[in-house]
């Protein structure tokens, strides 16, 4: 096996791979840039760390562009995030002028690379406005939206969309989060990438070292909420959840584990109050850890008895996908893309509330054969959908089209 | 892809229905086969399972779910059935149920892409051998997705059994006589084994 790609194939058959080639084959010579908010932190970095690397190895030459800001332009995209997923947030003007300077700014850097890149993925709404300042570029560009889009707070959306309807095309994750664009709107749910440090198999050995790191006694339940500190992954509810369940399992443990992620200004703030209401509880385990620990989160999801993802917003949950890659049953808010994954009875629960997290943890705590049921399906699951093969393979579709201006057939035989 | 369109109501999905591309009511009938299900659904077009599951109507839900697609010579004939369904049962109420804002309809559409497995066969019988083999998306490429691909609305399999004038004719009609709807891949492809296996074997 020669190729990085081609290394997946023991994981997804043969047939996906070659299918990947296939595809990759009429786009190969093209330049593709990818721009995002961050090198570290979050869904969207890990993705492109593992994408842009495999996009090369199918000869499509493909970089990772990263823009900067000041502490102004930071507060602005953290508005819009939580304005984008539906929080009415009053942003100041100054906030506004912010954001565009930083992205005038960022265009002259990146105007080399980007204007006469054969396509352009712009991610989330932090890089948007620069499609306005690289005039006339040559390639086509699509904006990547990450976030729960189903309820915008309108005046955001309305200011964001003069820029995201300059695109060629646009991506949602979930087809409730698609806004209407006068351009092509293409649904790709994001992916994992199985043979990533964080959902490679690991050694007992290295997970109870973790466990023992981190005083977490192996022989007791455990509840793992892997995410970074926002209120939007309601870490409070679930210590509520826990706190219900305490009652009836005293044995039980919870660790909520998150890292910073270096756009989110926010997570500082909730982390205190996290840790306020874990208070003295010594079987509640808040873990910051930083941004490379990808084989103690590894470890710590390997050694959860239920993996819960209590969000009350959420992008898609890849936390979710990564506790189902390990065969653990999941308890995940009713939002978002978490739904796509949690199949109520077949692959977890889906909650509405710290109450409904309580009784599902008590039910899969007490029916162990049900949870490991779930768990196994989980996992198939997630190999039929959620593995950065389908989500290249979703990529290279689309690329085909913009390219080629194919609807609805794309034929490679 | 999202088509931008969307329904919180049977009065919205009728208006849609109305101009929607025939690619998104192919997509709402058929898109399910390649989708994972965990369980036999109830019903078999997304149209249905939400009108019975989002806008809890079953009466609707039963009279679109009993619809079959290959009944209808075009798309836009099967759209014309759609639309005078719920047309009909617009006039049967007088208050319309709506569906929550994250639980409306969303008309989509799909590409279909088309690889080559590299597995080619010369002679009809080495099907029974390779059918049984062949991935579900490969099943529904050759035996559903076909009917819109030929003029004449029929499989690959029997179109290429064609070739072979009459020699073939039983194992023409059998594999003609496998319902293509109301059932999964892997279910269609246990049906073809079969029949290929009831005729090989028969004629050994």
């Amino acid at each position: 096996m020669s190729r990085q790609i081609d290394q997946y194939t023991p994981i997804t058959g043969p047939d996906v791979i070659e299918q990947l080639h296939q595809l990759a084959k009429p786009l190969k010579g093209l330049r593709v840039v990818h721009v995002n908010a961050t090198k570290h932190g979050g869904g969207v970095a890990e993705i492109l760390h593992k994408m842009i690397p495999l996009m090369n190895d199918l000869g499509i030459e493909t970089e990772w562009e990263v823009i900067h800001g000041n502490p102004d332009f930071y507060s602005c995209t953290k508005m819009f995030h939580n304005a984008m997923q539906g929080s009415q947030m009053q942003i100041p003007e100054r906030l506004f002028k912010a954001y565009e300077h930083t992205n005038r700014e960022n265009a002259e850097s990146l105007k080399k690379s980007l204007y006469d890149a054969d396509i352009v993925f712009i991610h989330d709404p932090q890089p948007a406005p620069l499609i306005s300042s690289i005039e006339d570029h040559k390639g086509k560009w699509v904006w990547r939206c990450h976030i729960d889009a189903n309820k915008p707070f309108r005046p955001v959306w309305k200011y964001l969309r003069n820029y995201v309807s300059q695109y060629d095309a646009s991506v949602f994750s979930l087809s409730a989060f698609a806004q209407p664009l006068p351009h092509p709107v293409y649904l790709i749910p994001p992916s994992i990438d199985p043979l990533n440090e964080k959902n490679v198999p690991l050694a007992r050995s290295e997970c109870m070292a973790v466990l023992d790191e981190f005083n977490i006694d192996p022989e007791r339940p455990l509840l793992v909420q892997v995410s970074r500190f926002d209120r939007f992954k309601d870490p409070i509810g679930v210590i509520q959840a826990y706190r219900q369940t305490k009652q009836f399992i005293p044995t039980l443990q919870l660790v909520l584990a998150g890292g910073g992620a270096s756009d989110d200004p926010e997570g500082e703030l909730v982390l205190a109050e996290v840790k306020a209401a874990a208070a003295d509880d010594v079987d509640i385990h808040v873990l910051q850890l930083p941004d490379d620990s990808h084989r103690k989160i590894n470890a710590l999801q390997c050694a959860a008895t239920i993996i819960i993802q209590k969000s009350i917003r959420e992008g898609f949950g890849l936390t979710v996908t990564e506790g189902m890659w390990k065969q653990k049953p999941v308890i995940g808010g009713n939002t978002g893309g978490i739904r796509l994954q949690v199949i109520n009875h077949h692959t977890g629960f889906l909650v509405n509330s710290p109450a409904g997290a309580a009784l599902r943890i008590r039910y899969l705590l007490r029916n162990h054969d049900k949870a490991f049921e779930m768990g196994i399906k989980g996992k198939e699951y997630v190999r039929e959908n959620f593995l950065i093969t389908r989500h290249i393979r979703e990529y290279l579709t689309m690329m085909l089209s913009l390219i080629y201006g194919t609807k609805h057939r794309i034929d490679l035989k | 892809m999202a088509t931008g369109k969307r329904a919180r109501s049977l009065v919205g999905l009728r208006d849609h229905l109305e101009t929607i591309e025939q690619e998104s009511i192919y997509y709402h009938f058929w898109g399910g086969l390649l989708r994972p299900q965990f369980e036999d659904y109830e019903y078999h077009n997304d149209f249905a399972s939400w009108a019975a599951h989002t806008l809890n109507d079953r009466t609707i839900a039963e009279r679109l779910g009993i619809i079959d697609p290959t009944k209808f010579g075009t798309l836009d004939q099967l759209r014309q059935e759609l639309v005078e369904l719920v047309d009909e049962r617009i006039d049967e109420l007088e208050v319309f149920p709506w569906a929550p804002r994250d639980k409306q309809f969303d008309f989509i559409v799909s590409d279909i892409v088309v690889f080559t497995t590299k597995k080619t066969i010369g002679e009809p019988e080495a099907l029974l051998s390779i059918v049984p083999e062949m991935s579900l998306g490969s099943i529904f490429y050759h035996f559903i997705d076909a009917r819109r691909r030929a003029p004449e609305s029929t499989d690959d399999f029997t179109r290429w059994l064609m070739n072979y004038g009459k020699r073939y004719q039983d194992l023409i009609d059998g594999i003609m006589g496998i319902d293509p709807y109301l059932t999964s891949l892997s279910a269609l492809r246990d049906e073809l084994t079969e029949e290929l296996s009831k005729h090989f074997m028969v004629n050994k």
